[in-house]
């Protein structure tokens, strides 16, 4: 079997360029794979991983372009592997993953005041198990194409995470929590779905970021962009507006 | 300078970060990877408090089970502050957002592990460390508790004189840049996990779990204890060792031969169950666990991971399919040495989680008793700490460690290699599986050790063959098999000098428990470059069972 992968280093000359590994072995895990190129092959590749079983989050790749966890992909021949996109490469499949984890922080992620020995039946427990399923694999961050226009997005990840609490059934401080990701949150989302298959957990974010702007409007929030005069300027996504610098009009 | 420096985010690390920032203390919190990367992640089963929320338990009957598996090897104090402590805990995790699985009436559900008289454990699906750790992950954001990821701990900063040494900080290799730093601080605490990859290939483990932070205790002059007790988990996934919650046979799942008959109890605590199986595959070949009759919807539920598991890692679905499975290790009972107050014998310098020997577990951890002991003593620790700091010695000139520590990595940068550890580090964990594992003899186990002293000494011929700076995983890897190396004879001196079966520690050669000569626990530190063990008191005198 033949797979390639994309290196990086910025030590190197050329800092980027693609190597191809023949592997003896059938029927394994990309990261099984890695690993043997690791112990036998070169050990200057770089990944990162730790659990094996698809929980700790550490091996996210794109395999062919799509988001896959390295523990959990059967191999192919001819595949290449590539680091996660929209975060800089530290080196080889390693990335900047502080720079993504920083969203969870800005989208305050958080249980923001619990009701103390509160009663929850397993109904509504179940409603939103899915969301704290999340390993912040960074797949679902890795699909997103807003992150080419907008680098402050919170993304979709961050945003599952705020739903997580924003519906759990305990929380007394929701407002908070929605006043938090108005702004380069829920309405800078395109719902264009991209970061749904890409999930290993089967979370759909798209769908937690529809949930919240629902929430939202109940509390009297608006999406922005309406709010503007409906300029049609959603993020990221085509431009049907009039040129700027010019008006439109009837507004003047 | 910081006043409390936590080394290792994982289950423990968080929770000692948060609760030193609660008692006011400045902290920094420090890991090799990411906080949600740690092995906390994986526990699947659950943990334990007498609730009686399904069927009536006690805080009693908690501490007699955990004493009766502790084999007279634990501290029955701290047992005791564990379970009396433990629905507290819970009720803690409870108001941080950590999402439980409920009952129907609506309050924390609970489940029985093997070796609990009570239906005890409470679980969040199957993913109960995940939820605990992401929960306490995303509390240390709202409190802003300062994190460094990405910083491999090296050595601690030791000062003082022989009986007043006091830690003041650590040095960390960055794996981002490739830099030595040092982060001094009033006091520090190690919570960087246990030593289960030693048996690499043959344990369940995260591939972080390499001991570091009880190495570098040892090379500090702190006290080791305990270290030849490693739980081997009777159930794991027969080739890639991944885990099958022991909830699987709390369920009522069964243990079978090859011949497809039962062979043992399946509820027996893990020591007896492990060793059951591996005389049984010796046997008749194979053992395999079956759940098939426990049906679909409940698996579907209850055991979720498990079933994705064995799907994508053996090609078998445990809803139609027998699993074969083998006994690995699991869980390191021993650890860093600590006192009643989570503090080793070096001023300042404490310990909580699975890097630490808190003394609950004994020779025979319970399922469910782990994350309870990261959250009790993590607590503890995280609380003991910033009190101690606040009257610490203060030491701010220059330390000789960070110069050491950088040195030593430019000399393992320039160092031709001629011997690869890769291959080493998988003879020593197959070696390690097969001499001091499920079954231990003094032959084999001194056959091991002069094995090791080799290594040891070839060391300087390994070494990292990658010589970058920025994100060099290859070294890193190298420097936790050299924690390892030293951590591995530990380890064998201790299963060495006890000459007595005891829980998890089973000898061939002396099968029967000893408690006149070995009733204590085992304690082992370097000197002069030696490493000493020695069977210290017994501290137990209730334990027996
Ligand atoms: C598969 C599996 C299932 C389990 N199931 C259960 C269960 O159901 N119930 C239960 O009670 N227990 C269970 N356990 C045991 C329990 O999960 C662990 O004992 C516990 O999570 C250990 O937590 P910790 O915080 O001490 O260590 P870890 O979670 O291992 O964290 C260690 C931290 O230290 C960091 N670190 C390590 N070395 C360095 C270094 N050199 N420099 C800087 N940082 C470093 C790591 O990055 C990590 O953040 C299970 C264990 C496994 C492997
Ligand atoms: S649905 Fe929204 S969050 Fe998901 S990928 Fe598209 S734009 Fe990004
Ligand atoms: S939502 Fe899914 S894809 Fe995104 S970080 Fe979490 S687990 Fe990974
Ligand atoms: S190694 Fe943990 S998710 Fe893949």
């Amino acid at each position: 079997m033949k797979i390639s992968i994309k290196r990086y280093s910025s030590e190197n000359e050329p800092s980027a360029q693609s190597a191809e590994y023949r592997l003896e072995l059938e029927n394994i895990t990309l990261l099984e794979a890695l690993n043997a190129i690791k112990t036998k092959i070169d050990p200057s590749l770089s990944f990162t991983a730790g659990c094996r079983s698809g929980v700790c989050g550490s091996c996210a790749v794109r395999v062919n372009g799509t988001e896959e966890l390295a523990c959990g992909y059967k191999l192919s021949d001819g595949d290449l592997i590539e680091p996660l996109g929209n975060l800089p490469v530290l080196r080889d499949l390693v990335v900047d993953t502080q720079k993504m984890l920083k969203f969870n922080a800005l989208a305050r992620a958080w249980s923001s005041s619990n009701s103390e020995n509160q009663l929850l039946l397993p109904e509504q427990v179940e409603s939103n198990e899915l969301q704290s399923d999340c390993i912040l694999c960074g797949a679902c961050y890795s699909a997103c194409p807003v992150y080419a226009v907008n680098e402050e997005f919170l993304g979709p990840f961050a945003l599952t995470r705020v739903w997580r609490y924003v519906s759990d059934g305990r929380e007394q401080d929701v407002r908070e929590k929605i006043e938090a990701v108005q702004s380069q949150g829920i309405w800078d989302c395109t719902l264009c779905n991209l970061c749904v298959p890409v999930c290993p957990q089967g979370i759909a974010p798209k769908q937690d970021i529809s949930m919240l702007r629902g929430k939202s409007g109940v509390m009297g929030f608006m999406d922005p962009n309406f709010a503007a005069g409906m300029s049609f300027s959603f993020g990221g996504g085509p431009d049907f507006g009039s040129p700027s610098g010019l008006k439109s009009p009837g507004t003047s | 300078m910081v006043d409390v420096l936590v080394i290792g985010s994982g289950g423990a690390g968080l929770v000692a970060a948060i609760a030193a920032k609660e008692s006011g203390a400045s902290v920094t919190l420090v890991g090799k990877s990411f906080p949600t990367r740690s092995q906390t992640s994986m526990a699947q089963g659950g943990i334990n408090a007498a609730m009686g929320n399904v069927e009536e338990d006690s805080v009693e009957a908690h501490i007699s089970d955990t004493l009766k598996s502790s084999q007279g090897l634990s501290s029955e104090a701290s047992v005791r502050t564990m379970c009396e402590e433990a629905s507290a805990a819970i009720l803690w995790l409870d108001s941080i957002g950590v999402p439980f699985s409920r009952t129907q009436a609506g309050k924390i559900s609970q489940r029985r592990l093997g070796g609990a008289s009570g239906i005890r454990a409470c679980y969040a699906q199957d993913y109960t460390g995940l939820k605990i750790l992401h929960t306490l992950y995303d509390q240390s954001l709202k409190m802003g508790i300062e994190t460094l990821n990405e910083h491999f701990l090296l050595n601690y900063i030791i000062e003082g004189e022989k009986d007043a040494r006091y830690s003041c900080g650590a040095t960390f290799l960055n794996i981002r840049t490739g830099e030595v730093v040092e982060i001094r601080a009033k006091s520090v605490i190690v919570a960087t996990g246990g030593y289960g990859s030693l048996f690499h290939g043959f344990t369940t483990n995260s591939t972080a779990s390499t001991g570091d932070g009880a190495a570098a205790a040892l090379r500090a002059g702190a006290k080791l204890s305990d270290m030849e007790f490693v739980q081997f988990h009777p159930t794991a996934l027969k080739s890639s060792a991944l885990l099958i919650s022991e909830s699987a046979r709390g369920a009522g799942g069964y243990l079978l031969n090859a011949q497809k008959e039962r062979f043992t109890d399946e509820l027996s605590s893990r020591d007896i169950v492990a060793r059951a199986i591996a005389d049984e595959i010796e046997k008749s070949g194979e053992v395999y666990l079956d759940i098939r009759h426990l049906g679909e919807t409940f698996i579907d539920h209850e055991l979720p991971q498990e079933r994705k598991l064995a799907i994508a890692y053996e090609g078998l679905d445990p809803v139609i399919d027998l699993i074969p499975i083998k006994p690995v290790a699991h869980y390191t009972m021993g650890g860093v040495d600590v006192d009643e107050t989570s503090m080793s014998c070096i001023a300042g310098l404490f310990a909580a989680g699975e890097a630490a020997n808190q003394k609950v577990h004994g020779a025979n951890r319970l399922g469910g008793n782990s994350l309870l002991e990261l959250l009790v003593f993590g607590r503890q620790a995280g609380k003991n700490a910033a009190l101690y700091a606040k009257t610490a010695p203060v030491f701010t000139a220059q330390s000789e460690q960070i110069i050491k520590d950088r040195e030593y990595i430019q000399t393992l940068r320039e160092a031709a290699v001629t011997m690869d550890f890769y291959e080493k580090r998988a003879s020593l964990g197959k070696n390690f599986y097969g001499s001091a594992g499920i079954k231990r003899n003094e032959k084999r186990l001194e056959e091991l050790l002069k094995s090791v002293q080799q290594l040891q000494e070839e060391l300087p011929l390994m070494g990292a063959q990658d010589k970058s700076l920025v994100y060099n995983t290859n070294l890193v890897e190298f420097l936790e098999f050299t924690n390892m190396i030293e951590l591995s004879q530990c380890l064998l001196l201790g299963a060495i000098s006890r000459k007595e079966s005891r829980g998890a520690h089973y000898r061939e050669d002396a099968p029967a428990r000893n408690d006149e000569a070995y009733g204590g626990h085992t304690l082992c530190w370097k000197e002069g470059g030696e490493l000493h063990v020695e069977l210290g008191e017994k501290t137990n005198e209730k334990g027996k069972g």
